[in-house]
């Protein structure tokens, strides 16, 4: 079967110690960031980008898939000893978890989200495997039209899981959108909105723009806030499921495997939404809900599953289409292309152990992880007593020595720190950051595709609404924007975001 | 005032204003068509699009009945201080090399947490100065400015 020999490529590329090496040295920052409050993928992934350019593609690739599943694992490990989520998409975990851990069963608590999270990984990490050439050849039959509605798809979906007002989450993407505009626009060559400013010619850089606006503003926003964090000091007691653990937890894990691989392809969507709803189907079909909150086994396993599975599936958009469904992505697409790979259905054939490699190495990270987690639970509780006046400090360096060396000039640091301005404003106001990335990202591309629509069809936009493909595109969109505005979806939505903020 | 209603209305404006900014600016571009897109054409469509939401949010907000009471102290001294060192980093690098914005940075960006402790924040400088050395100049061979320019060259 063809699948065997894709996969017998990935193995082979993978399996390289130079590779392995890198796999590994993700998983583990990976799990690191996790472990730490206030840090996170997103801002690991852009202070780490310029790093990989020496790297060959294939291994920063892996490192930097390695760094974002790798954070999925040791969130819940801060998320059960101590109540406080390392990773927003642990703060589901918090609820049961932490009780468990308040009963003595940390333990348990601990090694079923790894190895629930292990059982996930691997059957999403197959999904991928099967998805991604049907997927690759219907992306043959793009054209700029259907490329352009994937787009609005993709936009708006970003816009139905932004935490907050929808509408604001709407001009956050124009935003976003007007803000890749900057610099030289590829069909006429022309320089736009660069004022004078000859460092703007290429366009405002993605880095300093990430940085600022999720490292510098969290910086910011975390110094604001002055509660204390304790660290359960108390020893934890064996690491082992007891037999009825399993039994109940099984099902739970099966459950949120498929709700996170199913919600992690969708574009925008996300590996927090995935945990919180897992968590929500979880409680509404138990025997005994109120349970939940007071240890209950599943609902540690479901959730911690089904952000495990949505972060490998969330991959599929972007290695079979070139989209990137959601910031990390984008970032992985920027160091593909930084790397002089186009993202797209043609890397599946022009860079085939390129694109299986990755497939393998996600599973081989997540037995790194299992095996990572388990044992150094202890060394990660050590680790969460550097005070965080120490560590933040230690974080800005880093963002500023990263961003001077992608370009070597100092204007992109004065840049981060207007991100930095712009993000903090952005969260004092309560706009969603994401859809502005994710806009940015996809802005030029947008135009380029609806320019060369509008072309083809001699300036008749019904080009969008005629080919199939891209008027279901444009169809699923406002599915999506209609869902929200029901007013049941409304509240529950309104509600996993409140929960979010609590934690 | 309800904070809700603050927030989204401010949100508004800054909406309207990049809106607006977007419009004035492309026409600087050629627009041209539909079928002959200019430069400016999605530019002044996207700046439309963003100054109408703009209006929308900002209204949206005043027709709000009750928001939530609560309000967070706002404090200027994180803020100020994080992102000047950020540039003040930035503007000494070339200058007077690695080592000195280093400094600059940690101490400055250390005095924003409420626990600030000069000791220790002398001792986390010397530590990440170390570790940046190591880890940025020797082992990754990053090129950057680690001695001030008029010394460099000389050592």
């Amino acid at each position: 079967m063809e699948l065997l020999s894709n996969l017998a490529l990935g193995f082979q590329t993978t399996l390289s110690p130079y590779n392995l090496f890198y796999c590994f040295l993700g998983v583990l920052i990976g799990t690191l960031i996790g472990v730490l409050p206030g840090i996170g993928p997103v801002q690991t992934i852009a202070i780490l980008l310029p790093a990989t350019f020496a790297l060959p593609a294939v291994t920063a690739l892996i490192m930097l898939a390695g760094i974002y599943y790798g954070a999925q694992y040791g969130g819940s490990t801060t998320s059960i000893l101590v109540n406080v989520p390392g990773e927003a998409s642990s703060v589901v975990t918090c609820m049961d978890g932490h009780q468990m851990a308040l009963q003595g069963r940390a333990g348990a608590a601990l090694t079923v989200a790894a190895l629930g999270s292990f059982v996930a990984g691997s059957f999403a990490t197959l999904l991928l495997a099967v998805l991604a050439i049907p997927l690759s050849e219907l992306a043959f039959k793009f054209g700029p039209a259907e490329y352009f509605s994937l787009m609005v798809f993709g936009l708006i979906g970003s816009i139905v899981f932004a935490s907050g007002s929808a509408i604001k989450a709407v001009g956050m993407v124009v935003l976003g959108l007007l803000l890749g505009m900057v610099g030289t626009d590829i069909t006429t060559g022309t320089h736009r909105f660069y004022f004078g400013i000859p460092e703007l010619a290429d366009g405002l850089g993605f880095v300093p723009l990430a940085m600022g606006l999720f490292g510098i503003s969290e910086i910011i926003k975390s110094l604001e806030r002055t509660e204390k964090r304790e660290v359960l000091k108390s020893k934890i007691m064996g690491l082992w499921l007891s037999k009825k653990d399993v039994k109940e937890a099984s099902p739970a894990v099966v459950r949120g495997t498929l709700t996170g691989s199913l919600l992690g392809i969708l574009p925008g969507g996300g590996v927090i939404l995935a945990s919180f709803i897992s968590y929500m189907v979880e409680k509404k079909i138990s025997r005994d809900p109120e349970s939940f909150g007071k240890g209950n086994i599943r609902g540690v396993a479901s959730p911690e599953s089904a952000n495990n599975a949505a972060s490998q599936t969330c991959f599929v958009p972007l290695l079979t289409l070139g989209i990137p469904s959601n910031v990390i992505l984008a970032m992985m697409a920027g160091a593909m292309i930084i790397h002089g790979i186009q993202p797209g259905p043609r890397v599946i054939t022009s860079n085939p152990s390129l694109f299986w490699g990755v497939i393998v190495s996600m599973w081989i990270g997540n037995l790194m992880l299992v095996i990572l987690n388990l044992p150094l639970i202890g060394v990660w509780v050590k680790l969460l007593s550097v005070p965080y006046r120490l560590l933040y400090p230690a974080i800005l360096l880093f963002c500023c020595i990263g961003i001077y060396s992608v370009n070597n000039n100092t204007f992109d640091i004065g840049l981060t720190a207007l991100f930095g301005l712009l993000g903090y404003t952005f969260a004092k106001l309560e706009c969603e950051p994401a859809p502005l990335i994710l806009g940015f990202v996809l802005g030029p591309m947008m135009e380029e595709n609806l320019r060369r629509g509008m072309l083809i069809s001699r300036g008749d936009p019904s080009i969008f609404f005629t080919r199939p493909l891209s008027l279901a595109f444009l169809i699923m969109a406002l599915a999506m924007l209609v869902v929200i505005a029901l007013p049941a979806v409304h509240k529950k939505r309104d509600k996993a975001f409140q929960e979010d903020e609590k934690c | 005032m309800y904070i809700r209603k603050t927030k989204d209305f401010k949100a508004g404006l800054l909406f309207l204003a990049f809106g607006v900014a977007a419009m004035v600016f492309s026409t600087e571009y050629r627009v041209g068509t539909s079928a002959r897109m200019g430069p400016g054409y999605f530019p002044f469509v996207l700046g439309g699009v963003l100054t109408l939401l703009g209006i929308v949010v900002s209204l949206g907000s005043l027709a709000k009945g009750e928001g939530t009471r609560k309000r967070r102290p706002f404090r200027l001294k994180p803020a100020v201080l994080v992102l000047s060192s950020v540039v003040v980093f930035g503007l000494l690098l070339q200058p007077l090399g690695l080592v000195i914005a280093t400094i600059v940075l940690i101490m400055t960006a250390s005095m924003a947490s409420d626990e600030f402790n000069k000791k220790e924040a002398l001792l986390n400088t010397l530590a990440l100065l170390a570790v940046v050395l190591i880890v940025f100049v020797y082992l990754l061979q990053f090129q950057i400015p680690v001695l001030p320019s008029f010394l460099a060259g000389r050592l």
